[in-house]
């Protein structure tokens, strides 16, 4: 395995720096997917920037309109622990404690998860439901990038050289405000989903305004069920769900693969989305 | 490439090691510490063969770079018993037939000891949950749960 130059900054100006001077540097969170790729040969990377030693990397804070500022640096164990995102919003909770096994969820880190950009990762399926905006460090500027945006494609963002992610915000909840995620692995509860969704919307009286709905592993990043939204419009009722459900056949773009057909996830996306529609308003 | 002092103490012992930045933790606890009790299996970070304690967390030493070993506390399977006396957990391992090829064993205990901590009297479900991630293919896992119950009585 080819080695290569490590380095440790332990500020946020001194990661910018080094960046600056080594565009081509790969960022290193958790390390677990850095591992894999590293020990397969499918990177070969010169220069690494490890965040781990920034003070407060990892941080989870709640403001005061009942949202969270989740540090690149959190594991995913931490966001299923924290009093904070188990009060705000319980169900990114939920959502991070689906990935994969312990010792994975002690390592692996929310910003890693969302550069990584694993078109079958949970963590980043949901951030897109909740509208997340991700707080990016470039030169001279901290732009907030709605994470819809960031994501591309498979293991593809819309970060350049010299970018990195610092923390993601999630904003406060209203009153009404329910989410869910559901994630479907009929091989084991360990694997990576055949099929997920997350959704979020505003419900009142068993009605159901402003859906947000988005599927994992049916596409090369967070796919949005647009036609299922546009259906669903505002105020719909339960017995229109399973009509507005079957329109995500034409939503996503799956392909053949251990976890299935394309065809049957094309079947299990409607059927969990389905269900995932009735359990918000349940 | 670049070479790090890396400091942990390991089954209470402070050690300090040399470490090319490509290395991994499992590396460095069977080649450098001669601590071969940690088992490599699959190598992804799936069956749980090389898991350990840092800090008190189970993690895939597989998985994690060795300078992330830094500052750290670590508990390998050696560091279980203590003066050649096996834990509650290993003497119920045995009694309750929890292995039988030994290979997935050193992962079992450390994940079974980190669930103890955490719960000292766990459900069925939570054994499940913790354990599901250590892969067995000899006990058919009925003696492992059976073993942690019992050493959680003891």
């Amino acid at each position: 395995m080819n080695g290569f130059t490590y380095h440790e900054p332990t500020t946020w100006p001194a990661a910018q720096d080094l960046i600056a001077r080594e565009p081509d540097a790969t960022m290193l969170a958790g390390g677990t997917a850095f591992t894999l790729l590293l020990r397969q040969g499918l990177i070969r990377p010169t220069t690494v920037v490890s965040l781990r030693r920034i003070s407060g990397a990892n941080r989870i804070l709640a403001d005061s309109h009942g949202g969270l500022w989740i540090g690149a640096m959190a594991t995913h164990s931490t966001v299923v622990r924290s009093p904070e995102v188990r009060r705000n919003w319980p169900e990114f909770a939920d959502a991070a404690a689906t990935v994969a096994t312990l010792r994975i969820r002690n390592q692996a880190t929310i910003g890693g998860s969302v550069a990584h950009a694993d078109p079958a990762s949970d963590v980043p399926v949901m951030l897109a439901a909740l509208d997340a905006q991700v707080i990016v460090r470039k030169p001279n500027a901290a732009p907030r990038v709605p994470i819809d945006q960031l994501f591309i494609d498979t293991f593809t963002t819309s970060l350049a050289p010299g970018e990195f992610i610092e923390s993601i915000q999630i904003a406060g909840r209203g009153p009404n405000t329910r989410a869910v995620y559901l994630k479907y692995t009929p091989r084991s509860v360990d694997d990576y989903a055949t099929v997920s969704v997350a959704a979020r919307a505003e419900v009142e009286e068993g009605r159901l305004r402003a859906p947000r709905i988005f599927l994992g592993a049916v596409g090369g990043r967070p796919m949005r069920a647009m036609s299922v939204e546009a259906a669903l419009g505002d105020g719909t009722e339960a017995r229109a769900f399973a009509d507005a459900a079957a329109l995500v056949r034409s939503d996503i773009d799956p392909i053949d693969d251990v976890r299935g057909s394309a065809e049957y996830k094309r079947e299990m996306a409607r059927v969990f989305v389905e269900r995932a529609l009735r359990t918000l308003v349940a | 490439m670049s070479e790090h002092i890396i400091r942990f103490t390991v089954n209470g012992v402070r050690r300090e090691q040399h470490v090319a930045a490509q290395r991994r933790l499992i590396d460095v606890l069977r080649d450098d510490c001669g601590l071969t009790g940690t088992k490599e299996g699959c190598s992804v970070g799936i069956c749980g063969a090389c898991s350990v304690l840092v800090d008190g967390e189970v993690i895939s030493s597989c998985l994690l770079p060795a300078t992330y070993a830094d500052g750290t506390t670590i508990t390998t399977i050696e560091g279980l018993a203590r003066g050649g006396e096996l834990t509650p957990l290993q003497d119920a391992f045995i009694t309750e037939g929890g292995f039988q090829c030994g290979i997935c064993t050193p992962g079992q205990l450390i994940t079974a000891t980190a669930l103890l901590a955490a719960h000292p009297r766990p459900t069925d479900t939570q054994i499940d949950e913790w354990m599901t991630s250590n892969l067995c293919r000899c006990t058919g896992y009925h003696g492992i749960r059976r073993a942690i119950h019992k050493a959680a009585v003891t």
